[in-house]
């Protein structure tokens, strides 16, 4: 076997690896600081950041996160579920089409799927609601949802179907005793990949969020443009030991780039 | 009976669809008939069907300046997203079992994290006293310390972190049909390391790069948190000209008209891309 990388392409590999976890570390190491402002090397090293959010107001918006991630993703599933059983179990005209629409919304621009939430919110009177907010960014997980639940479909053993039908279970019994139980790993990596996509969200959000609806990375934007600080970096270190335990639960059950490929805002 | 097998479908899709028409088309539409009204300070948005904002945004200068800058920085992004992500994705290819996927998790694993947070990691790193001047400086690279943020080459690098790991996968997914045996029978026929890598390597990795690529550019192009906290005001890109609109300025038939031409831009960017790409597949292919 050739397949060994020369010595160059392990230099270039490293380079790479650095460019990708610097801005990561950075944000670890200067939430560890003491001071005020940004002061990076140091040789001072304190906790009090990760004190501070405590009394903070990230907190709040924190919980704003997980309600509104916890309430798209659950309703994205719900949805989805049935709309996957009917692309995947069933010939009929228009399938393709329907298909297509329901993957649609990772063709739309977050700032445009924004746009569109703010007006729509305004239109219909409902600025600054927060069940608004939820199916806006149902809207933004919902391609994923439907397509981990279409993988699960796809991918079980059909035999299994097939058999209780033969046996005399009807259409809803099959569905709930055998489809359900063998495609529910699926359907958890979809609704854990929903919610940290919603949970995540930026770009559509900041311009629907108000004092009620400001959720945790709407927050840390504003915080942001204001001004840079340990503080911030310290709810940054938070989110992302956060990510990594996600990330090592997808990894262990379903392979994280199978779960990624094209997801994204930028 | 048979009736209502054929309806099934349709009432398992609908629940899904209503929810993406309320919510998703429907709003789509008021955004695009918003786009024509009117709007003054004294009057707020007055209904019409007018083409005075498009005339705007496709007219003025300064609209101008912000759609070549959005352009160009996409066009950067993805131009250096290939060039460093697909190589990576060839080395990750050549690993050996358990380092390829410790290394496809490294380089993986950012997407899980709040765009927010990478770009906190570039804005303080690209700082006056961050990492970046520091060691330019010490190396002789530079005189004294740059302002890296604010500046088009900040948000560059910082867009290319963002958004290389999608080059990366797209890469390495197409890599993998390719049979190791083809690579070494090349070898053992007398061709060097380059041709194999030319002639058997590069055709095999090229769907990879012309998909990830339009992942990449259309992500640049619409683009918001990464330029607005890196580029700041300074360097308005057309994301961040729709929310000044919205939310500064008010002018909501003026930001509709904008999010319009970006959407429409991408939209026919990414036909015709799509278009030379069959075309130029054809030739590969025959």
């Amino acid at each position: 076997m050739t397949r060994t990388n020369g010595p160059l392409a392990l230099a270039f590999h490293a380079v790479f690896i650095a460019f990708i976890l610097a801005p990561l570390v950075v944000v670890i190491l200067v939430a560890f600081t003491p001071e005020s402002y940004l002061s990076i090397p140091t040789t001072k090293w304190s906790l009090r950041w990760f004190e501070a959010i405590w009394a903070s107001d990230f907190i709040p918006a924190f919980w704003i996160s997980v309600y509104v991630a916890c309430g798209a993703a659950t309703i994205a599933l719900v949805v989805s579920v049935p709309a996957a059983i009917a692309t995947a179990r069933f010939d009929f005209p228009g399938r393709q089409a329907l298909g297509a629409y329901f993957l649609s919304p990772l063709m739309v621009p977050h700032v445009v799927l924004g746009v569109a939430l703010l007006r729509f919110m305004a239109e219909v009177g409902l600025t600054a609601n927060m069940a608004a907010l939820i199916m806006g960014h149902v809207i933004i997980v919902l391609p994923f949802t439907l397509r981990l639940a279409l993988a699960a479909l796809t991918g079980m053993n059909r035999h299994c179907e097939w058999a209780a039908w033969s046996l005399g279970a009807s259409q809803w019994a099959v569905f709930r005793r055998v489809t359900l139980p063998m495609i529910i790993p699926g359907l958890a990596g979809g609704w854990l990949l929903a919610f940290i996509q919603s949970f995540d969200e930026l770009t559509m959000t900041v311009f629907v969020a108000s004092p009620g609806t400001t959720t945790l990375p709407v927050r840390m934007f504003q915080y942001i443009t204001d001004n840079i600080d340990p503080m911030v970096a310290s709810i940054s270190t938070a989110l992302i030991v956060l990510a990594l335990v996600l990330m090592a639960v997808m990894e262990r059950v379903y392979g994280l780039e199978r779960l990624l490929a094209g997801k994204g805002e930028a | 009976m048979a009736g209502k097998r054929v309806l099934l479908p349709y009432g398992l899709s609908l629940p899904a669809a209503a929810v993406l028409t309320v919510f998703m088309t429907a709003p789509l539409v008021m955004v695009l008939l918003l786009s024509f009204n009117s709007f003054t300070m004294a009057t707020g948005i007055q209904p019409g069907f007018k083409l005075a904002n498009y005339i705007e945004v496709l007219g003025d200068s300064y609209f101008h300046t912000i759609f070549g800058r959005t352009f160009l920085l996409a066009l950067w992004v993805t131009g250096i997203s290939i060039l460093i992500g697909a190589p990576e994705a060839y080395v990750i290819h050549r690993m050996r079992p358990p380092w390829r996927s410790i290394f496809l998790l490294v380089i993986l694993g950012p997407l899980l994290v709040s765009v927010i947070v990478r770009t906190l990691g570039w804005a303080v790193l690209l700082g006056r006293g961050g990492m970046v001047n520091t060691v330019l400086v010490k190396l002789g690279v530079l005189e004294r310390p740059m302002e890296f943020m604010y500046s088009f080459t900040g948000m560059t690098v910082a867009l290319v972190h963002v958004l290389v790991p999608f080059m990366v996968l797209s890469v390495w997914t197409s890599l993998r049909r390719l049979d190791p045996a083809v690579e070494a029978a090349g070898l053992s026929l007398g061709a060097s390391q380059w041709t194999v890598l030319r002639r058997i390597v590069l055709p095999q990795a090229v769907p990879g790069i012309l998909a990830g690529s339009l992942i990449v550019f259309t992500l640049a192009a619409s683009a918001f948190a990464t330029p607005a906290i890196v580029g700041g005001r300074r360097l308005k890109v057309a994301a961040m000209a729709a929310y000044d609109e919205f939310l500064n300025s008010q002018n909501w038939p003026l930001g509709a008209a904008i999010v319009v031409v970006l959407l429409v831009a991408m939209v026919a960017i990414v036909m015709i891309y799509n278009r030379l790409v069959e075309r130029r597949f054809k030739q590969v292919f025959q």
